[in-house]
């Protein structure tokens, strides 16, 4: 049992003291609209009253429980998961428990963001302490009540038991309960305790998701509202001169062309009218900025790479010297383009900004910095921005900025309408936040049999810093240098999943399988040897924890029994610590019809806790599927600023027959639980590119496969 | 614009629209119904896919001209109380991720179930294979319609 002071983030717990009867909400309806528990029991009663415990949760008088989910939900399941940790610490069971999104609100909640793989990691505490305060006052209310002391007493189910036998639920004691102050210190669960943690839980929007409900951004609809769609300038580096909207405003649905800042808006009664209406506009465009081409993003990171800096961002020994003086030096470059996000539901906001307030609903990964800048652009106080969450088709990190949510506050603004912005496909694709290209050189000194010294250097568009120079190998290398030079560029580029391990992992663990390959060393006992090193006697500062990294490799290597595939299966391997999650990973590729082929993965985790296992899978996958799926196919050029590609006819991602088995294995742990919705996507590049070379002997030094593999040339 | 007389899971519906309109924007903006998704408007994802009469369809590229008096089943009309062996096995598997594109994968496959009730392996993937998931979930929805097969 852990004892926790309720101070940290103690706002979070205090009752909201605008409501009546001091957390005695009155039975307002809750229920009406989508809540799926609701439609699913037949008989179901809708309380009369509420009880509000905290920000976190409210408990009815038939005892069911609401529980907030404070974070935007992206598709990596924390509507569901969070809402887990709360009820599992406050013991009630699942069956009574309704989950719904809450609405920004940073008086309440901390971090209600979706991004870093970090909701559960930074949210455990808190969620925890959220189940658990509450837990604690329906357990002091039923012994006040009945004269005992709380340690007399305990709670299973919604139910609290005393030791004469005598019990209660936390419908008919949550009104005094809600009366107690809230409690200084609270008693948290023993992990081997839990109910809810651990087992498997279907997603809270499950019923909502396969019936067709209107959960997601573009499924907003309001009273007056107008669909925008939006004219931006075809290139970057470009700016609007002029348009002429005439064409445009006849086309029948059309109700407005609005000019703001170097954006044409056309409005109108449907998407479709928008669409047209957009289409129909014609404008000049100036050039203010230069207009740059793929080919000029590849040979200014050339030139970054071969320069030394003064400054690295971490040094050991003298990889110079070493270098130098080595049996054999490896040197390797590898190769990465921009890559667009493409959730499949493209960016879209609702805004409806009044003289008194701006509303905004949708979906979006940073609803609190996006409000900040809405009142910023809108010259008002925050306090009159209100953010409203919907689910979200994908993030991926595209809807970290909020851009699509300041378009819909401007033209609302402009147009005194409620407005929702929708981006077409290619709107999406070519007004992006791009992953950025970006390049790696590696050197590795060889001297009798060792890597004796490995030199990274990492160049980027808009990257201040393109390496993690605190990864593995650094600390099991003697002479170790990392640098990293930026290209400045005007695309606009941003975290896409994984942000610079995404393509760093895939270089760093195709480099170290083939320094293993050179040495004649297997390349996982060659990884567990510099492991040992950096446990035994470190160079340096140790990034990460090699126990739990020699964890992962050791369990995947086992399931995938590794060294051993069946005739015609060959196998690669690549490990990776990204966002505190340990990953590795054993890719295996056929030859079909002369051609590789991914036919599985077998990858290791180690998250710490798992919350909910049927998620954390899914997940796991997904990270996989989708690391695979860009690292084989992903490609985005540019030509004079404007993207060469614009939907999917003309960028290929993943499909169902491209998808291999994914078998996904976690490491039994207690420790706090740590994020999946990145970490499996870094290694699994490598994994599979180490499996192709096994393959094929051909090594792939850039990315998309597809474009740069010979065999498939 | 003419007035065009749609049936929409069962229901009639009157619309005026132009020749042109995608049945994708005549079912969410004209008729409200929402849960056909929009991914790319050129039949390239699979997201928007209903059912014409008994064959998948991308309603993004449907005109609304095209349609005459065929039926349309969305994913609301798929079934009474979302009990179709699909949306039953969509449950048992927790497919999506995000969810976005699920609906237009449950459709696909409902349709290709009833021309091919007993698919192999390799007709499910290239049945699917139009229908794209940005989140990855191909081994849930591929093990979901297995399920699916065996269940019905
Ligand atoms: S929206 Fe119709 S296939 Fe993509
Ligand atoms: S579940 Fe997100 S696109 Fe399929």
């Amino acid at each position: 049992m852990t004892l926790i002071k309720t101070q940290y983030n103690r706002r979070s717990f205090l009752k909201a003291s605008t409501l009546a009867g001091g957390g005695f909400v009155l039975g307002f309806n809750w229920l009406a609209g989508c809540t799926p528990v609701a439609e699913e029991v037949a008989e179901f009663v809708p309380p009369s009253a509420w009880f509000d415990l905290n920000a976190y949760l409210k408990i009815g008088d038939t005892g069911v429980v609401t529980i907030m989910a404070p974070n935007p939900e992206i598709g990596q399941n924390v509507k569901t998961s969070m809402p887990m940790i709360i009820a599992e610490e406050l013991d009630v069971a699942w069956r009574d428990v309704i989950v719904e999104q809450a609405p920004l609100n940073t008086e309440s909640f901390s971090r209600q963001v979706a991004g870093g793989s970090q909701s559960i990691r930074q949210g455990w505490q808190s969620l925890r302490m959220a189940g658990a305060t509450a837990r604690q006052m329906l357990v002091l209310a039923a012994a006040n009540l009945w004269g005992v002391a709380p340690e007399d007493c305990t709670t299973s189910d919604g139910v609290i038991t005393n030791n004469r036998g005598e019990s209660i639920t936390y419908g008919e004691i949550a009104l005094a309960a809600s009366a107690l102050e809230v409690p200084e210190e609270v008693k948290l669960k023993n992990p081997s305790n839990f109910k809810i943690i651990g087992t498997n839980i279907s997603n809270v929007d499950i019923e909502g998701i396969i019936t067709g409900k209107p959960l997601f951004g573009l499924d907003v609809r309001r009273e007056g509202m107008k669909f925008a769609v939006v004219l931006r300038p075809p290139a970057f580096g470009q700016k609007l001169e002029s348009f002429v909207d005439t064409a445009a405003r006849e086309v029948k649905g059309v109700t407005d062309v609005i000019r703001f800042g170097d954006k044409v808006a056309v409005l109108a009664n449907s998407t479709w009218a928008a669409m047209k209406g957009k289409k129909a506009l014609s404008a000049k465009w100036i050039t203010e900025n230069p207009l740059e081409s793929t080919t000029y993003h590849d040979e200014e990171l050339n030139k970054l790479l071969d320069k030394w800096t003064e400054l690295p961002l971490r040094k050991e020994g003298s990889v110079r010297y070493d270098l130098a003086i080595a049996d054999q030096v490896i040197e390797r470059v590898y190769e990465a383009p921009f890559l667009p996000h493409n959730c499949l539901e493209p960016m879209n906001f609702f805004a409806d900004v009044t003289d008194e307030k701006a509303e905004l609903i949708g979906p979006v990964q940073t609803p609190e910095w996006t409000r900040k800048r809405v009142a910023t652009l809108l010259g008002r106080e925050e306090k009159d921005v209100t953010i409203d969450l919907t689910r979200m088709g994908g993030g991926f990190g595209r809807r970290l900025y909020g851009d699509f949510a300041l378009e819909a506050a401007e033209i609302s603004s402009l147009a005194k309408l409620p407005v929702m912005v929708v981006f077409s496909r290619e709107d999406d694709m070519t007004a992006g936040t791009y992953r950025p290209a970006s390049k790696y050189k590696f050197k590795a000194g060889i001297k009798a049999g060792k890597m004796t010294s490995y030199y990274l250097v990492g160049a980027g568009v808009n990257m201040d810093n393109s390496t993690r120079e605190n990864n593995f190998p650094a600390g099991a290398v003697e002479n170790y240098q990392v640098e990293s030079h930026n290209l400045e560029s005007n695309i606009t580029t941003g975290a896409w999943r994984a942000p610079v391990t995404n393509f760093l992992a895939f270089a760093e663990q195709s480099f170290l399988d083939e320094v293993a390959a050179t040495l004649g060393q297997d390349p996982i006992q060659f990884r567990l040897d510099l492991f040992d090193q950096a446990k035994n006697s470190p160079f340096g500062e140790l990034g990460y924890d090699v126990e739990k990294s020699k964890g992962v490799i050791k369990l995947v290597a086992e399931k995938a029994y590794w060294g051993k595939p069946k005739p015609g299966v060959y196998q690669g391997f690549s490990t990776y610590y990204s966002h505190n999650t340990y990953v590795a990973e054993v890719a295996e590729v056929i030859m079909e019809n002369g051609a590789p082929k991914v036919q599985k993965v077998v990858c290791a985790i180690d998250c710490g806790i798992v919350i909910n296992p049927q998620a954390a899978i899914n997940q796991a996958q997904g990270g996989i599927i989708d690391g695979i799926g860009h690292a084989m196919y992903g490609d985005f050029v540019f030509e004079n600023g404007v993207p060469q590609s614009s939907n999917f006819n003309n960028y290929r991602l993943i499909r169902m027959q491209e998808a291999p088995e994914v078998e996904i294995h976690f490491v039994q742990s207690n420790n706090d639980p740590t994020g999946l919705g990145e970490p499996t996507l870094p290694p699994v590049g490598g994994a599979v590119a180490n499996a192709i070379h096994a393959a094929t002997g051909e090594r792939i030094y850039k990315q998309p496969f597809v474009k740069n593999l010979k065999v498939l040339g | 614009m003419a007035i065009y007389q749609l049936n929409v899971n069962g229901k009639e519906h009157q619309v005026e629209a132009d020749a042109d309109t995608p049945i994708l924007w005549v079912l969410r903006d004209h008729i409200g119904l929402l849960g056909t998704k929009y991914g790319c408007g050129i039949a390239q994802c699979g997201a928007c896919t209903i059912h014409l009469e008994d064959s998948a369809v991308r309603s993004c590229s449907l005109p609304i001209s095209s349609v005459g008096d065929k039926p349309i089943t969305t994913i609301e009309g798929l079934s009474e109380k979302a009990s179709h062996p699909l949306q039953n096995a969509w449950r048992e598997y927790d497919v999506p991720q995000c969810g976005y594109c699920q609906a237009g994968q449950i459709m696909n496959a409902a349709a290709f179930l009833k021309n091919n009730p007993n698919p192999s392996n390799g007709e499910i993937e290239s049945a699917m294979n139009g229908n794209l998931c940005r989140c990855g979930t191909y081994n849930r929805i591929k093990a979901a319609i297995q399920a699916a097969v065996k269940n019905s």
